[in-house]
């Protein structure tokens, strides 16, 4: 089974995300924040990470270039969840090496379609 | 809604549309029509119903069926016909066609997802069609969806279903809370309304016909009179991509199954030799 890391500041958005990744056949893990998420990924490296942008302690895009420069860090598909929705930080995002991008709010058909385009269901 | 109205209303869709309203789907006849009858200032369906009978308002039943038809559509919705388009349609078109532009129609194109989406795919990959001009016809029966289709502009929902990022940044532009689709993609696709069931269409011949996920709509012998007259709309060697849940088999000797690929058919030689 895939692993797949939800990492939002919101309790309740994880809980929602967890449902949607696990009903797609995923084993969820679940972060707070950027600096969470890559110590969890530098014990384990899931295979797909949910992103969300802005976060305490560390941010979505300062973990992101963190985690591709890790070993192995270049290995999980990383998808953006977040509320920015303008090009720019879409542009951004990609550029710092995320898959794909989401812009909330989202729902189970938008997760399953992006997790569709890169190749993870 | 009591059963005599009920019928009409079937009656009326089955005329037409073509559509096929089974007695389960009251709750559906139900649910789309309510927010017409407010719109139109009447206390209920029942009294909406009565106005259509009795006033024959063109305007009135013209908005009754478009509520009625289903608009469901995302782009690059199943993903495999345009991977058909892509590997065994496109290549061979271009090479058969010497240089003449080939006519693509999506039939039932909804809010122009689907159009768009074939626009898209050429526009990012020219070699497909060998530098070949495309024209891309696209016809629904709803002068709403069609409205929509034509100003390309799409909802934040609508661009994440189907649509890959990279597409997303190639292709639209942000406008307050909804994107729109390139001037250049808009230009590649012209929007027509048009009812299949309408024997008089004229739109010339194709080379590829998208009508996807309408046909399960209809009963069999109008399936079968949609499809021949699809035929009929053809060029020698064109294709026929229908829906997933969707075959000609039973219902017309017009098409033939093209190299195993599910939901592509070929204009068959009968049918190229009886035009």
């Amino acid at each position: 089974m895939k692993r797949c890391l939800i990492v939002d500041d919101s309790r309740v958005v994880r809980k929602v995300a967890r449902r949607i990744v696990e009903d797609l056949r995923f084993e969820a893990d679940e972060a707070a924040d950027g600096a969470q998420a890559l110590e969890f990924c530098r014990k384990t490296m899931p295979d797909c990470i949910l992103l969300d942008w802005n976060m305490p302690v560390m941010n979505g895009i300062d973990f992101l270039r963190a985690l591709r420069r890790e070993p192995g860090g270049e290995r999980p598909t990383v998808v953006f969840c977040t509320t920015e929705n303008d090009m720019s930080h879409i542009a951004e995002a990609m550029r710092s090496g995320a898959n794909e991008y989401i812009m909330k709010p989202f729902d189970s058909e938008i997760i399953e379609s992006k997790f569709n385009e890169v190749g993870l269901c | 809604m009591n059963s005599q109205d009920f019928d009409f209303v079937s009656q009326l869709l089955r005329k037409r549309a073509g559509i096929v309203l089974g007695a389960d789907k009251m709750y559906l006849l139900e649910s789309r029509l309510a927010p017409l009858a407010r719109k139109e200032g009447l206390p209920s369906i029942d009294d909406l119903i009565q106005v259509v009978r009795s006033r024959r308002d063109e305007r009135l039943i013209t908005q009754l069926v478009d509520v009625m038809t289903t608009n469901e559509t995302f782009f690059f919705r199943d993903k495999t016909p345009f991977e058909h388009l892509k590997e065994a349609v496109l290549p061979v078109l271009a090479q058969a066609r010497k240089g003449q532009r080939i006519r693509i129609w999506c039939a039932a194109c909804s809010t122009g997802q689907e159009p768009y989406s074939i626009a898209m795919m050429i526009d990012q990959q020219p070699a497909l069609t060998g530098g070949v001009p495309v024209e891309i016809v696209a016809t629904d029966i709803s002068e709403r969806c069609l409205e929509r289709g034509r100003q390309g502009l799409f909802t934040q929902f609508e661009v994440q279903r189907g649509l890959p990022i990279q597409m997303l940044m190639h292709h639209f532009t942000q406008q307050d809370d909804h994107w729109r689709v390139s001037e250049r993609i808009r230009s590649m696709v012209t929007f027509r309304k048009m009812n299949l069931m309408d024997p008089s269409y004229t739109l010339g011949k194709f080379d590829v016909i998208f009508c996807r996920n309408v046909l399960i709509y209809f009963d069999g012998p109008t399936k079968t009179e949609v499809m021949n007259r699809l035929a009929q709309s053809m060029n020698p060697g064109a294709f026929l991509m229908l829906g997933a849940a969707e075959t000609v088999i039973g219902l017309t000797q017009a098409f033939e199954g093209a190299q195993d690929r599910r939901g592509l058919y070929k204009l068959s030689s009968k049918a190229v030799k009886a035009a």
